[in-house]
C-alpha cells in the first residue's frame, strides 16, 4: 500500500465496501425470499388454486374428528388424517411422531407439499399449543370462511363442519352468545 | 413484612426514585450544580435496594405458597419443588418484568459502583438515563402487569407451571439473557450522554467497552443456553428454529458484536464515533424491542393486542420515547461530534469497519426474515412464514465473508498495513485450511456447509497463529515464550479466544447439518441400525414423579456388538395440566451426540409398539462450546489490566490527539 493514499481514495474504499455489503445482503435476501417464502393456506384455498407440488406451503385448519388413522410402512409410523376449515376437507398424510398435543377436533398446522392426488405430504406437523389456542391463520380462515366467530364462543366441533351451512353456524353463534351473555 | 403490599411499596419507591435519578443530575448537569449531580450515584444505589426489596417480597410470597397473590396462584402449586417456585418467578410475563427491572436497577447500580473514575458530569448523565428507562418499566411494570395483584377469595391450590419450563436449563436462561439485554443500556446510556455531552473521545471508548463486553458475554450465554434448552427439552433434535423469539436476542447480539469491535477504534484510533454511537442506540433498541414486542406478541398476532390493550399501548408508546427519542437526538447532535479521520482499507481498523459492515448485513438479514412475514400479514393481509431455508441461504453466505476475513484481522497493524507482512504469518493458517478443505468435501455434504467448515479452521488456525507469533513460540526459547505471554494483554488472548470459539460454534453448526435421525415404530426388543449404531428397545416401563406419570423406556445402543450406552427417554404425563412431555435421553462424548426420545404407543399386550426418534447428531456439543469459549474470551478480556486499573484520563482536547 503506497503511503500518498488520499482522503478521497480511503473514502472510496469504504463506500465500495458499504455498497458491495448493501448489495450481496440485498442480492441474497431476494434470492431467498423468491424460493424460500412459506404460504400459508386454508384447505379451500388450496382446491381453488393448488399450489405446484415443489412449492412448500403451510395448510391449516382443524383434524377433521374420526378421520385420524395410523398405520406403518416398513418401521416408519404413518399418521393420516384429514384438515378442514369448513368448505373443504385436505387429506394430509405424515410420516413421522404427531405432536404431543395433536388431537381430533383442534387445530393443526401442517408444513410440507400438495401432492398430483389432491393429497398433502407434510414434513412437519405442528400443533403446540395448549388446546383452547387457535393458530392465529387457522382462527381467521375459519373467518373467513364464515363457519366461526370467535366472539361468539369456542369453535364448534369440526367433525360437523363440512356439512355445516353458513345458516347454521350464525344459528349456532347466536345460540353460543346468548347462552354465554 | 415481606408480604406482596411491602413488595408493591418498594416498587413503586424505587420508581419515584428512578424518576428522581432522570431528572435531579440531568436539570444538575444543564445548571452546572455539581451537588446535584452527585446525587446520582446514591439515588441509583438507593433505587436497586428497593426494587431487590420488591422482587424479593414476590420470591417470598411464591416459596410461601401465598396463592392470593394472583401471579403466584395462576403460576405455581404447593405440589411443585422449591428450585422451580423460585425461578417460576421469572417464568411467567409479570414476574419477567420485574426481573428485567431489577437487572436495570442492578447495572445503575454497577455503573454508581465502577465508575468512579468517570468524570462526574458524564456518570450523572449516564446514571441519568439509566434511571429514565428504569422509570419507565417500572411504570409499565405497576400499572399493567402488576406481580403483586391479590386475588379474591384465594384458590387453595395454584394452577401450576407449564410443565416445560420445570427444568434447571430454563429456570437460569431468563436471568442470563435478560443481563443481556439489559446490560446494552449501559453503552446507549454512555452514548446518549456523549451526544447530549456533544464529545466522544478515545477515553469514552474505553469506558465504554466494558460494559458492552460484559453484556455481550452475558447475552451470548443466554443465547447458548435458550438453543441448548431447545435442543434437549423440546425433543425435536433441532437446535434453533428461527422464530421470531430466536431471532429477537439473536439481532442484538449482532450488532453488539459489531459495537464490541467498533468501540476498539474509537478507542485507539478515534475513528468511527458516530457509528459507535448509533450501534450503541440501536443494539439496545433491538433489545427491547426484541423483548417486548415479540414476547407481548404485539407483532405475532393481533390478538394478543387485543386481550390487553392497555399493555400493548403502553409498551408501544415507551419504545416510541425510548427509540424515537435517541434517535431524534441522535440526528440532532451526531453533526455536531468530532469525526475522526479516515483510514486506509488494509490496516486493522479497516478490517474492523469490514467486520461492521458484514455484521451489520447478517443484522439485516435477520430483521427481515423476522418483519416481513407481520408487516406482509398487516399491510396485504396475506400469511406467510420464513424459516430455516430462506435464513440458511441468505446469512451462511454472508459469514463465509465473515469467517473469510475474520484470521486478517487481529494479524493486521493499526493505521497501514503491508500485504506482504501479512501474508507469511498466514502460511500456516492456509495449510489448516487445505487439510480441512479435504477432510470437509470427505466427510460434509453441501456446498455451504464445507465452506462453513474450512472458514471455521482457517479462523481457529490463525487465532492460533496469532497468539503464537505474539509470544514468539519456538523461535525463543519455551521460558522466553512463557515469559512474553505473561507480558502479553489479557486483551489479546480475549480476541483470540472469543473467535476460536466462534470457529467451535459453526464447526458444531457444520457437524449438525450432517446430522441423521430415523422414525420407527417398534415392539420391545427391536433393534434398529442409524448411523452405524445398533440401537435396541429393552423394555418400557411406568414410574411415578412428584406432579406426574412417567414412561420411562430403556434404549441399549451397541455399536458392533459392544454396549456403548444406555438411553432412557421418557414421557411425562401432567394429568392436572392435562399435557404431555418428552424427556430426551442424550449421551455425548463431546464428538457426538446419541439422542432419543420415546413417543406415543399403540395397540397393546405382545402387539404393543412404541415410536422412537432417534438422533445422530455429529459435534452438536461444540455449538454451544463455542459459545460458552467466546463468553470466556469476553470476559478475559474484561479483566485487561488497562481496563481495570487507572482510569483513562481524558484528553484535553478531542481532536488531534491519537492514541495509539
Amino acid at each position: 500500500m503506497k503511503r500518498g493514499l488520499t482522503r478521497k481514495t480511503r473514502r472510496l474504499w469504504l463506500v465500495v465496501f458499504c455498497l458491495g455489503g448493501l448489495g450481496i445482503t440485498t442480492a441474497l435476501v431476494l434470492n431467498a425470499f423468491s424460493s424460500n417464502i412459506v404460504f400459508f393456506m386454508a384447505p379451500s384455498q388450496v382446491r381453488a388454486h393448488p399450489p405446484g407440488s415443489d412449492r412448500t406451503i403451510r395448510l391449516g385448519g382443524m383434524v377433521v374428528a374420526g378421520s385420524v388413522k395410523r398405520e406403518t410402512e416398513g418401521e416408519t409410523p404413518i399418521a393420516r388424517f384429514d384438515v378442514t376449515d369448513g368448505q373443504a376437507a385436505i387429506p394430509v398424510r405424515y410420516a413421522g411422531i404427531l405432536p404431543d398435543l395433536f388431537r381430533e377436533g383442534q387445530s393443526v398446522v401442517a408444513i410440507g407439499e400438495m401432492k398430483g392426488d389432491g393429497s398433502f405430504r407434510a414434513s412437519e406437523v405442528l400443533a403446540k399449543h395448549d388446546e383452547t389456542y387457535m393458530p392465529k391463520e387457522v382462527a381467521e380462515a375459519l373467518k373467513r370462511s364464515g363457519k366461526w366467530d370467535p366472539r361468539f364462543g369456542k369453535a364448534p366441533d369440526a367433525a360437523s363442519w363440512d356439512t355445516m351451512t353458513r345458516a347454521e353456524a350464525r344459528q349456532m353463534d347466536t345460540k353460543t352468545a346468548q347462552a354465554g351473555g | 413484612m415481606f408480604g406482596p403490599e411491602p413488595g408493591h411499596f418498594a416498587l413503586a419507591l424505587a420508581c419515584v426514585l428512578a424518576l428522581l435519578q432522570f431528572v435531579v443530575p440531568l436539570w444538575g448537569a444543564h445548571r452546572g450544580n455539581a451537588r446535584l449531580v452527585a446525587l446520582a450515584p446514591g439515588l441509583a444505589f438507593a433505587q436497586c435496594l428497593a426494587l431487590a426489596a420488591s422482587f424479593l417480597c414476590l420470591v417470598i410470597s411464591a416459596v410461601r405458597d401465598d396463592f392470593s397473590v394472583q401471579n403466584v396462584a395462576a403460576n405455581s402449586a404447593a405440589a411443585k419443588p422449591l428450585l422451580y417456585k423460585i425461578t417460576g418467578v421469572w417464568g411467567n410475563h409479570e414476574g419477567s418484568i420485574l426481573l428485567w427491572a431489577l437487572i436495570l436497577g442492578i447495572c445503575g447500580a454497577a455503573v454508581a459502583s465502577f465508575g468512579r473514575g468517570l468524570p462526574a458530569i458524564l456518570r450523572g448523565r449516564v446514571l441519568a438515563i439509566l434511571g429514565g428507562v428504569s422509570c419507565g418499566f417500572q411504570l409499565f411494570c405497576l400499572w399493567t402487569s402488576d406481580p403483586f395483584d391479590r386475588v379474591w377469595p384465594a384458590p387453595m391450590d395454584g394452577q401450576g407451571m407449564n410443565p416445560l419450563l420445570q427444568d434447571p436449563g430454563l429456570a437460569f436462561h431468563p436471568p442470563i439473557l435478560y443481563t443481556g439485554y439489559v446490560g446494552f443500556a449501559v453503552p446507549f446510556a454512555f452514548a446518549i450522554a456523549a451526544l447530549i455531552e456533544g464529545r466522544v473521545d478515545a477515553a469514552w471508548g474505553r469506558w465504554v467497552r466494558p460494559w458492552a463486553v460484559a453484556a455481550w458475554c452475558f447475552l451470548t450465554c443466554g443465547i447458548a443456553l435458550g438453543s441448548w434448552w431447545s435442543y434437549y427439552v423440546l425433543g425435536w433434535g433441532g437446535y434453533w428454529f428461527w422464530d421470531p423469539v430466536e431471532n429477537a436476542s439473536l439481532i442484538p447480539w449482532l450488532t453488539g458484536t459489531a459495537l464490541v469491535h467498533s468501540a476498539i477504534v474509537v478507542e485507539k484510533r478515534e475513528g468511527l464515533k458516530i457509528w459507535t454511537v448509533l450501534l450503541a442506540i440501536a443494539t439496545f433498541s433491538f433489545s427491547l424491542s426484541g423483548t417486548f414486542l415479540v414476547r407481548s406478541g404485539i407483532l405475532n398476532s393481533v390478538h394478543a393486542f387485543a386481550q390487553d390493550p392497555a399493555r400493548g399501548v403502553f409498551i408501544l408508546a415507551l419504545l416510541a420515547v425510548v427509540i424515537g427519542g435517541s434517535l431524534m437526538l441522535f440526528a440532532w447532535r451526531a453533526p455536531s461530534l468530532v469525526t475522526g479521520g479516515l483510514f486506509a482499507p488494509l490496516s486493522r481498523e479497516g478490517a474492523l469497519v469490514l467486520n461492521n459492515i458484514l455484521l451489520c448485513s447478517i443484522c439485516a438479514v435477520v430483521v427481515t426474515g423476522t418483519m416481513y412475514p407481520p408487516f406482509m400479514q398487516l399491510l396485504a393481509g396475506r400469511t406467510i412464514s420464513v424459516g430455516k431455508p430462506f435464513f440458511d441461504a441468505a446469512t451462511i453466505p454472508l459469514t463465509v465473508l465473515l469467517l473469510a476475513f475474520m484470521a486478517f484481522g487481529t494479524m493486521l497493524p493499526w493505521k497501514r498495513a503491508r500485504l506482504g507482512a501479512v501474508l507469511p504469518r498466514l502460511l500456516v493458517p492456509a495449510i489448516a485450511a487445505v487439510i480441512a478443505t479435504v477432510c470437509a468435501i470427505w466427510l460434509l455434504s453441501g456446498l455451504l456447509p464445507i465452506l462453513c467448515a474450512i472458514g471455521a479452521v482457517w479462523v481457529i488456525a490463525a487465532s492460533l497463529m496469532d497468539l503464537a507469533q505474539r509470544v514468539s513460540l519456538f523461535r525463543v526459547p519455551l521460558s522466553a515464550s512463557l515469559t512474553r505471554a505473561r507480558a502479553l494483554p489479557r486483551s489479546a488472548f480475549g480476541a483470540a479466544i472469543a473467535h476460536i470459539g466462534a470457529g467451535i460454534t459453526i464447526l458444531g453448526l457444520c457437524g449438525m447439518s450432517q446430522a441423521q435421525h430415523a422414525i420407527v415404530e417398534v415392539p420391545v426388543g427391536h433393534t434398529e441400525r442409524l448411523a452405524g449404531y445398533d440401537w435396541t428397545l429393552e423394555n418400557v416401563r411406568a414410574m411415578p414423579g412428584p406432579n406426574y406419570q412417567a414412561t420411562v423406556a430403556t434404549i441399549v445402543v451397541r455399536h458392533n456388538d459392544r454396549i456403548i450406552t444406555v438411553l432412557h427417554p421418557s414421557r411425562r404425563d401432567f394429568s392436572s395440566q392435562n399435557q404431555m412431555t418428552t424427556e430426551v435421553a442424550i449421551r455425548t462424548n463431546l464428538i457426538s451426540d446419541l439422542y432419543a426420545v420415546v413417543g406415543e404407543h399403540h395397540g397393546s399386550g405382545p402387539d404393543q409398539t412404541y415410536i422412537l426418534r432417534l438422533h445422530y447428531n455429529p459435534l452438536a456439543p461444540w455449538m454451544w462450546l463455542g459459545g460458552l469459549v467466546m463468553a470466556i474470551g469476553g470476559g478475559l478480556s474484561l479483566s485487561d489490566r488497562r481496563l481495570r486499573v487507572g482510569a483513562p484520563r481524558r484528553a484535553r482536547t478531542s481532536s488531534g490527539v491519537l492514541a495509539s
